[in-house]
């Protein structure tokens, strides 16, 4: 099925699609179509949240009961995002909007059966000013079935009504008319191991060498910090590993049966092992170089390898730490190039 | 006395707390008094130069650190002018050379030679390929006057031609002459060698400075391979090597070549073999004149012989490389690959830079690096390795002149006269030639060599402190830090060093990266280099250009002395082996055969049990 103005496949969207797609759904049609590996997938447009407020509202307001809130009544918070999310599990998806979004989980799972899905919010304020934002949205990973992939896509939808979000919104003023979301469906990475790099170090800033952080199992452990990562950096043009820290790394998040993510605890022989080897190493440089010479500025990645040993993107977006300091340039050009000998010649520095 | 010198919890052995060993003395004392450590120094940092002084220093030898730091110094205190420093202090104590910098602190000072640094470096930079040009010129002329040095002669009678001629001058007065201009051309080639060297060095500095701000994380050895040159003359010994080898393959002689058959017999089978191995001589001959002009040494120890005088070196290097050409393997260095590889790595560094205005800096001290390599790298062949043979093997022709007359039993015992000493010995030996006497140096001198070696041997049996004195709070003298590599933070890791000899691990440069683990070989001198064996990884004070043919059998390199510059460094590279320099300690706390790991990415080498 092509895209529509309710799903957008990977290869149809980018950046510029955001204000429709989100962050995160943009960012993955942009590898997608820069021939950078991340799992198949689509992404349920904001139309598709509007079409479903719309239902909502018909019953009763939504956006009109969140503007009233005061940001330090936590209790009153707390209340409205407990119905919120009653009623977002509660009031049943338009029929058309239902049979599209499973006609293009269909698709997306081809001849396999019911294989496992990651349903992500895609908010469209995310990589904005305020980065942190992105957090408080859900990601469902290690989803099976349809009926658990349409509930996933109402969770995230109704994560904009959690009582993080409401309160974020309320404190900084944003206006709710504006909150929409999209929410990315994609193949799920059976990740042996997994975990996130950036394209520059984030201890110096240089950007010469790449950062790799990584351990064994899924991503979510890395990334919610549950674990202590092995730390790898490597010259981004030269290719020469400078360092190797190796972390216990005592436990991992893996598939649970029956869907979603439990954590467990790293068998004893894999703990202090190195989860990448040099050559997976390599192979995350050669790609984190191509997404950032495709965005033209340092990117924040997460990465992971499958059991067969294939590298997948999750997740890129720009690095804001560094990219948002003034710094003054490191020399000028001179008017005579000579004078740049005086750094070493002309005293202390 | 200073009293921070007594009261800092941490500092080096004042140099007054070093003692003579015993039975030494008058070796010690044999040193000009102007090398001899006096009570003022204690108030000085000094450290042990056994970059280039690895061994105990017999007494003539010592003229290679004075005419070394007489020109040093005046290139920098007189000639350019650098703002921030003068010269460089020596002293010899048990053979072991410790030099000091003196640094210019005064600001008045310092700007009233940053006026002059810059009407005279700056002219230097400005007009580099042609004074450079002109310095080949000179250096040549420099060469051939050397050679051309006459023979020393003490005939019976005048040759009767000479009387004819009314030449009016005899012959032991040629002696004295072919002397004098023997030490004249020594100590006018370090000028030469340092009119540009230091020079080029800032300007290789500015760069590297440049990059370790821009990427905080680059290693040295990255920027050392942006600035290389690819063709420097330094590598063209090697490639002559490569060559013979493939000659002796086209030629159908290479079953000749067997490790182990010394350089001689090869010679003589090959002159049996007729046409073919005729033919090979002839490629050697021209390869000798002048590639093999290079010493196993870095140009500081008379008995660090060139390939030319002792051809077991270049001869032990010939089997592997025509085993490698036989496995296929391209011989010549793939200079267009390493050319190309260079622009690249060049290319890809500016692109990361933030703003079009660093590129344009980046630019202009790149190419101003470039500009003045060629020399730092170029220089060496012709001073430290050809000029230096040529004088020491002149020396020797002293040596055996004398020995011949009985003032000592070695032509080789010549080197245990200091350089005033042995114009002595050759005044009495004029005279004694002029008067018709005995020379009276046959009973004086084969005592005092005797001694002398004695001492020598004796000396390298003793450790000697790294450094002595207060450490200085910051080291701003940019001649020390290009030369030597000596930071504050190096000092402080050989304090440290000191502290902590359990580790089992040893930090140096990161110099050219790759891990590997193996059997460690301790070579301590040139002479041991035929130790090595294939896949041992060689642990050395500090290699120089011409130890590069035993990088073909070697798996890791990890050296005392040096930086990301330097030879070793440099030779590991281009092998594509790993290998940490600059580790201070390594010859010591590594035992020879000792299992070691080499990690040269990291600068770390690992002791295994």
């Amino acid at each position: 099925m092509p895209s529509s103005e309710i799903i957008g496949w990977f290869a149809d969207i980018g950046l510029s699609d955001r204000p429709t797609v989100g962050g995160k759904g943009g960012s993955l049609g942009e590898l997608t179509r820069a021939n950078i590996p991340v799992p198949p997938g689509f992404v349920v447009r904001t139309a598709a949240f509007e079409r479903f407020l719309e239902a909502l509202e018909k019953v009763e307001p939504v956006r009109a009961k969140v503007e009233v809130l005061r940001a330090d009544d936590l209790d009153k918070i707390l209340a409205l995002s407990q119905e919120m999310r009653a009623r977002f599990e509660r009031v049943p998806l338009p029929d058309d909007l239902n049979s599209e979004i499973l006609a293009a989980y269909t698709e997306l799972c081809g001849t396999d059966s019911n294989p496992p899905l990651a349903v992500r919010s895609s908010a469209t304020t995310e990589d904005a000013a305020d980065a942190s934002f992105a957090g408080l949205q859900d990601t469902y990973l290690w989803t099976i079935g349809a009926q658990a992939t349409l509930r996933c896509i109402r969770s995230c939808w109704a994560s904009l009504y959690s009582a993080a979000s409401i309160s974020y919104r309320r404190k900084h003023g944003l206006p709710e008319g504006g909150v929409a979301m999209g929410v990315v469906v994609q193949g799920m990475v059976n990740a042996e191991k997994a975990g996130v790099m950036f394209t520059r170090s984030p201890l110096t800033g240089d950007r010469s060498v790449v950062t790799i952080e990584g351990a064994w199992g899924l991503g979510s452990a890395v990334v919610s910090g549950e674990v202590t990562p092995d730390r790898f950096v490597i010259g981004k043009i030269t290719g020469e590993i400078s360092v190797r820290e190796i972390s216990d790394k005592h436990v991992q998040h893996l598939p649970a049966p029956g869907g979603g993510v439990g954590e467990a605890e790293t068998p004893e022989e894999l703990r202090r092992v190195p989860c990448l080897s040099d050559a997976e190493i390599t192979r995350l440089r050669d790609i984190a170089r191509k997404v950032e010479r495709h965005y033209g500025r340092p990117q924040d990645i997460e990465w992971a390898i499958d059991y067969a040993g294939e590298i997948r993107l999750l997740q890129s977006r720009p690095e804001t730490v560094w990219s948002s300091k003034e710094r003054a340039p490191v020399a000028k050009p001179a008017d005579d190039p000579l004078q740049h000998v005086m750094k070493i010649f002309g005293g202390r520095r | 006395m200073n009293p921070t010198v007594t009261t800092k919890a941490k500092g080096f052995p004042l140099p007054s707390s070093l003692k003579v060993v015993t039975g030494t003395e008058g070796a010690q004392a044999a040193y000009p008094y102007y090398m001899q450590f006096s009570k003022e120094d204690d108030e000085r940092f000094w450290f042990y130069n056994s970059m280039h002084f690895p061994e105990p220093m017999s007494v003539f030898d010592m003229i290679t650190a004075e005419a070394a730091y007489c020109a040093l110094g005046s290139a920098n205190t007189r000639v350019h002018c650098l703002p921030t420093t003068l010269g460089i202090d020596y002293r010899v104590m048990n053979g072991r050379v410790y030099i000091g910098g003196n640094g210019v602190t005064d600001p008045a000072e310092i700007a009233k030679r940053t006026e002059e640094f810059k009407r005279r470096a700056f002219y230097y930079y400005g007009n580099w390929e042609r004074l450079f040009a002109q310095w080949k010129d000179k250096m040549m002329g420099l060469i051939r006057e050397a050679e051309a040095l006459p023979k020393l002669e003490l005939p019976e009678f005048e040759p009767l031609e000479h009387v004819h001629a009314g030449r009016g001058i005899a012959s032991n007065h040629y002696i004295l002459e072919t002397y004098q201009k023997t030490l004249e051309g020594y100590f006018r080639m370090w000028h030469h060698h340092f009119e540009f060297l230091l020079l080029g060095y800032g300007a290789y500095l500015t760069f590297f400075d440049f990059c370790k701000k821009a990427f905080p994380e680059i290693s040295d050895q990255t920027v050392a391979r942006m600035v290389a040159g690819i063709e420097a003359e330094i590598f063209r010994p090697d490639d002559e090597l490569r060559r013979l080898a493939k000659c002796a393959i086209d030629l159908g002689v290479d079953g000749q070549f067997r490790d182990g058959v010394p350089a001689n017999e090869i010679i003589r089978s090959l002159q049996k073999l007729g046409e073919p191995g005729a033919a090979w001589l002839k490629e050697l001959a021209i390869s000798r004149d002048p590639w093999f002009n290079i010493n196993v040494g870095d140009g500081f120890y008379h008995y660090h012989r060139s390939w030319n005088d002792d051809l077991s070196m270049p001869f032990a290097a010939l089997p592997g490389y025509i085993a490698n050409a036989k496995k296929g393997e391209r011989l010549e260095r793939q200079t267009d690959k390493l050319m190309a590889e260079r622009h690249q790595l060049i290319a890809d560094y500016r692109e990361l830079l933030e703003t079009d205005e660093e590129r344009a800096a980046y630019d202009q001290m790149i190419e101003l690096a470039h500009r003045v390599f060629p020399y730092v790298e170029g220089h060496k062949f012709y001073c430290e390795h050809w000029y230096t043979n040529l004088f020491f093997n002149k020396i020797r022709e002293f040596g055996a002149l004398l020995s011949q007359h009985g003032f000592f039993p070695e032509t080789e015992d010549v080197f245990h006269l200091s350089h005033y000493e042995l114009e002595s010995a050759i005044v009495d030996l004029m005279t004694s030639w002029s008067n018709g006497s005995a020379p009276r140096g046959t009973a004086r001198w084969p005592e005092i060599v005797r001694e002398r070696k004695a001492a020598i041997a004796e000396w390298a049996k003793h450790e000697t402190a790294p450094a002595l004195g207060p450490v200085p709070d910051i080291i701003d003298d940019p001649a020390i830090v290009m030369l030597w590599g000596i930071t504050r933070e190096s000092l402080d890791a050989w304090l440290k060093a000191g502290e902590e000899p359990d580790s089992d691990e040893i930090r140096g440069f990161a110099a050219s990266s790759g891990v590997v683990e193996g059997v460690a070989r301790v070579v301590k001198s040139a002479e041991e280099i035929g130790r090595l064996r294939h896949g041992d990884i060689l642990v050395c004070q500090v290699t120089n250009p011409s130890w590069a043919p035993v990088f073909q059998k070697i798996a890791a390199a990890v050296s005392d002395i040096g930086g990301s510059m330097s030879h070793a460094a440099i030779v590991a590279r281009e092998y594509g082996l790993p290998a940490v320099v600059g580790t201070g300690t390594a010859t010591h706390r590594i035992k020879d055969g000792q299992r070691i790991r080499v990690d040269g990415g990291r600068g770390i080498v690992t002791l295994l049990r």
